[in-house]
């Protein structure tokens, strides 16, 4: 079943990028430890960083667009789920630095010390495995995920009112977050990490090997998506996308459907967050800023929602486009991102890959229209002669 | 005739010229005789000066009170050479002498010419008697209150017979209460009979407040076994009613939140509500009002001063208009392009709001911008035991007062009758010759102009910054969400209930943790009725 599951997913298209993802994450951390700094092929660090993080955003975009790409929801609350997996990496890396903090507290994180507390948390427990923080940092996004959807499919909450609420979530978690006494650093988040899994966390190593990390986790992401989407599960997923009411009265249980995807959509972008804070150094509250999650939305419409490759492409070239931006002209980027919004959505609705693709189909057919005629033409030529 | 006429207008003249010069000489013999009697304090030991004083506290006179009190603080002294008293105050080696009766400025003298009327506690304790007699009887009710005032913050059994003539001849309601409030506090402190303690005490207790709480703690400490029961009973008295207060003080605040969150909600509520438009950049219009505000007063204060307390009546229609035809160039520019695709709209206008807010940071800079308060807004008054202040009082009226209006114009106008048409049925309302796509313009650019007055008001009472309009998105869209789309009155319950549930929340969870239990309840509450509190009832099933 797996395997026909896997093979349904692969596509052309899918191939070539999972296979371009898997290369990448060879080659890149190859030019970056193997050839010398001079080297005309050389990956500094920092590039490696970067393109790392633009690979957990695409991991995030893409979880989104299997939420309204393919079956209408559109959630204002990703982010939480990011900064969630994010938050459970960052506990791991806390416990590990041990006695190292300035407190040199070997149990309690430095904060913990600040405020004077006297013990671990009970949710502080068990993080410094890093398979338990792992773990966590995919089920505790799913079981909010599956919770939230639960209460909010059940009772039909769709449309608008789906991402009113999901940003109300989101801006809630941010809330919560924000006071020290929830445990998880307050206002200042988790920081100052030193290493994980006993390598140094600053390390080219450590770097090269999170990228790779990185773009297999995506690579792995998008073949388990395409999966999801080419199965006979993903058709009806589209049907409730496009005629939910419909698909009820078929007689499929369309809340199921929904609660699914919603919460297989939050396990991944948990995934990207715990990937995602070991390359940055950091997580807090910030994270959970509704802006944050609409600004994730836009680089899956930039891409082409419904398509399995556009957020990817669409996260990497937004964040790409804003690092250059905001490094040459800081002032200007709100205006750009906002322009983008209101572009992509007047003018450009299928997202870059989508109208790409939407270009070739038609000049597919307009050639097949042309060959068509030009047989006509010459099947008709010898009436005309005669 | 005339000659008559003119000898008559003499005659009275002469008489009204006697009247005054006689007037005048009274006064002048009073002053004088006043003169005599403070001259008098230069020359005499501290027990004639104590008879003195009390002397002159019987005249009643309140020009003394500035000698009492100078030789109270021992800045009377007397010159050697006539014997005459001033008021001095140090200028370099000598003294600016101030004439003692008129307080008229009275030249200089050396240091040495002049001789300190000495004084003592006992005199001082006379003087301080006299004074609280004199300024009890004041004319002015100002200095009898504060007098009153000032006995009751220091009450003692010496003020009691001051106070017993003085209630006697107060006639103003506010003195008389706080002058009886003193006179208790006043007989606690004495050693006058338990009957006459009892019955202080009640007083104390009838009028409340946090100072009759400390003064009979005070008392407390010190009664004796019959009188305990008594005030202990008063005490919980007292604390029972400052809790309702507190109770009431947090309604107030929790319908002063629910007025702004009306405000900020309810052009949303005609956006989303009555279009279906969901506008992310309602809150920047909310700040785009405010920033007009903030323009307006600064013309006013470089151009026309005087005109400050007009402001926000000069910018209220202002506001409203720049913000109506910003909403109008994003109706016609970007939203009537996207009508039945809500998801895309919502993407739209949250870009249009980025713009906005970096627009703004770009002219303003990120910085607050400081908008005053006219003088009818600030201040406060007391209320019982609730303290209100303007501002608040006068935003909650004037959100009610919008929200009014809008409902007239909704269901008494033929624009408010077109827009709901539009709203219930769109083709019919077309095929019926409405011009859908001016009403929908014309609504979205009232909905942003009511937006734009919210902001006159909240520049009242927030910071105004680029990021004034992101604090109230959520809030207004939970409103909106909660009270139910499509309709006005649920947009008003929703308002205070949410407004009054955070204040109430707020003490026992704090402000954060209650603000997460109210999205939280929200939340949960959408999954009971998803349509609000008032749902619209229809048969339609949702595309």
């Amino acid at each position: 079943m797996i395997t026909s599951f896997v093979l349904k997913a692969l596509d052309r298209n899918i191939v070539w990028v999972t296979a371009l993802l898997l290369v990448i994450a060879a080659l890149v951390p190859a030019l970056n430890l193997m050839t010398a700094p001079d080297h005309p092929l050389h990956i500094p660090t920092y590039i490696v960083s970067l393109v790392g993080k633009y690979l957990t955003y695409a991991l995030l975009a893409l979880a989104l667009d299997l939420v309204w790409g393919f079956c209408g929801i559109l959630s204002l609350g990703h982010a939480a789920f990011f900064a969630l997996g994010g938050y459970a990496m960052g506990m791991y890396l806390m416990r590990q630095i041990g006695a190292r903090g300035s407190y040199g507290n070997p149990l309690l994180p430095d904060f913990m010390v600040f405020l004077n507390w006297k013990e671990l948390p009970w949710f502080w427990y068990g993080f410094d495995m890093f398979w338990f923080a792992a773990l966590m940092a995919v089920l505790v996004p799913g079981l909010l995920g599956f919770v939230f959807g639960w209460f909010a499919f059940r009772s039909r909450v769709n449309g608008v009112y789906l991402s009113i609420i999901t940003q109300a979530m989101t801006f809630a978690l941010l809330l919560a977050f924000f006071r020290n006494d929830m445990g998880f650093g307050g206002n200042n988040g988790l920081t100052d990490f030193k290493d994980i899994l006993g390598f140094n966390i600053q390390s080219n190593g450590t770097r090269s090997a999170l990228f790779a990390a990185s773009a297999i986790a995506l690579a792995l992401s998008l073949v388990i998506t395409s999966g999801i989407v080419r199965s006979k599960y993903g058709k009806v997923l589209i049907g409730v996308r496009d005629a939910e009411s419909r698909t009820r009265f078929l007689g499929y249980r369309v809340e199921h459907m929904k609660l699914f995807a919603f919460t297989v959509s939050a396990m991944m972008a948990g995934v990207a967050g715990a990937l995602y804070v070991p390359q940055v150094g950091i997580i807090n509250p910030g994270e959970f800023e509704p802006a944050n999650s609409i600004e994730v939305v836009i680089w899956t419409a930039v891409g082409g929602r419904g398509t399995l490759i556009g957020p990817i492409v669409g996260a990497i070239l937004v964040n790409g486009g804003k690092s250059i931006f905001t490094a040459a002209f800081p002032e200007f980027w709100l205006f750009a991102l906002g322009g983008l919004f209101v572009v992509v959505t007047l003018f450009l609705p299928r997202g870059i890959v989508g109208t790409a693709r939407q270009v070739i189909e038609r000049r597919r057919e307009y050639r097949k229209v042309r060959q068509a005629e030009a047989a006509r033409a010459i099947a008709a030529e010898p009436q005309a002669a005669e | 005739m005339h000659a008559r006429l003119i000898h008559r207008f003499l005659q009275c003249l002469l008489v009204a010229f006697c009247l005054t010069v006689t007037l005048l000489a009274t006064d002048l013999r009073a002053a004088d005789d006043l003169r005599t009697m403070v001259n008098a304090l230069g020359g005499g030991n501290f027990q004639q000066n104590q008879k003195q004083v009390e002397a002159l506290a019987k005249t009643g006179d309140p020009r003394i009170v500035p000698a009492l009190e100078a030789l109270s603080e021992g800045d009377l002294y007397q010159r050697k050479a006539d014997g005459t008293v001033f008021i001095v105050k140090p200028a370099g080696s000598n003294f600016t002498l101030i004439d003692a009766v008129t307080g008229d400025a009275a030249g200089e003298e050396a240091k040495a010419a002049l001789e300190k009327i000495k004084v003592n506690n006992g005199l001082r304790r006379t003087i301080r008697a006299a004074l609280g007699g004199l300024t009890l009887m004041s004319p002015d009710t100002g200095v009898r209150l504060q007098a009153a005032n000032t006995i009751l913050r220091t009450p003692s059994a010496d003020a009691l017979d001051g106070l017993d003539a003085a209630l006697a001849a107060e006639t103003d309601g506010t003195v008389r209460a706080v002058l009886e409030k003193a006179r208790a506090a006043s007989v606690l402190v004495s050693d006058r009979p338990v009957d006459e303690k009892k019955a202080a005490v009640a007083t104390v207790v009838e009028t409340g407040g946090r100072d009759s709480l400390s003064l009979l703690s005070a008392a407390l400490a010190t009664a004796d076994e019959s009188l305990r029961p008594d005030i202990e009973a008063g005490i919980t008295k007292i604390e029972d009613r400052q809790a309702l207060w507190a109770a009431g003080q947090n309604v107030w605040y929790g319908l002063s939140l629910g007025s702004v969150l009306l405000l900020a909600a309810i052009g949303l509520a005609i956006t989303f509500g009555v279009m279906g438009i969901i506008n992310m950049a309602h809150g920047e219009m909310v700040m785009l009002g405010a920033y007009t505000t903030f323009v307006v007063q600064q013309i006013i204060r470089t151009s026309f001063p005087g005109l400050f307390d007009w402001s926000l009546a000069i910018a209220l229609p202002l506001a409203f208009l720049v913000t109506g035809v910003v909403g109008l160039a994003i109706e016609r520019g970007i939203i009537r392009f996207l009508y039945g695709r809500p998801l895309e709209t919502l993407l739209a206008t949250w870009g249009v709001s980025l713009i906005l807010q970096q627009a703004v940071r770009s002219i303003f800079g990120p910085t607050n911008q400081e908008v005053g308060n006219p003088s009818w807004m600030s201040g406060a008054f007391d209320l019982g035991g609730m303290t209100i202040t303007w501002n608040r009082m006068w935003i909650i009226v004037f959100s009610l007062a919008v929200f009014a209006f809008l409902l007239f114009l909704l269901k008494r106008t033929p624009m408010g009758l077109q827009m709901r048409a539009v709203t219930q049925n769109r083709r019919m309302a077309s095929s019926m010759g409405i011009r859908t796509p001016w009403v929908d313009a014309l609504t979205f650019a009232l909905g942003s102009g009511i937006a734009g007055i919210a902001g006159v008001a909240l520049s009242q009472i927030d910071n105004v910054s680029p990021n004034l309009g992101q604090g109230y998105i959520i809030d207004s869209f939970m409103v909106v969400v909660f009270g139910g789309v499509g309709n006005l009155w649920g947009t008003l319950v929703g308002a205070f209930t949410l407004g009054i549930l955070n204040k109430f929340l707020e003490p026992y969870a704090g402000a954060v943790l209650g603000k997460i239990l109210v999205l939280v309840l929200i939340i949960l509450f959408i999954q009971k009725r998803p349509r609000g509190l008032f749902a619209l009832k229809g048969r339609a099933v949702e595309a």
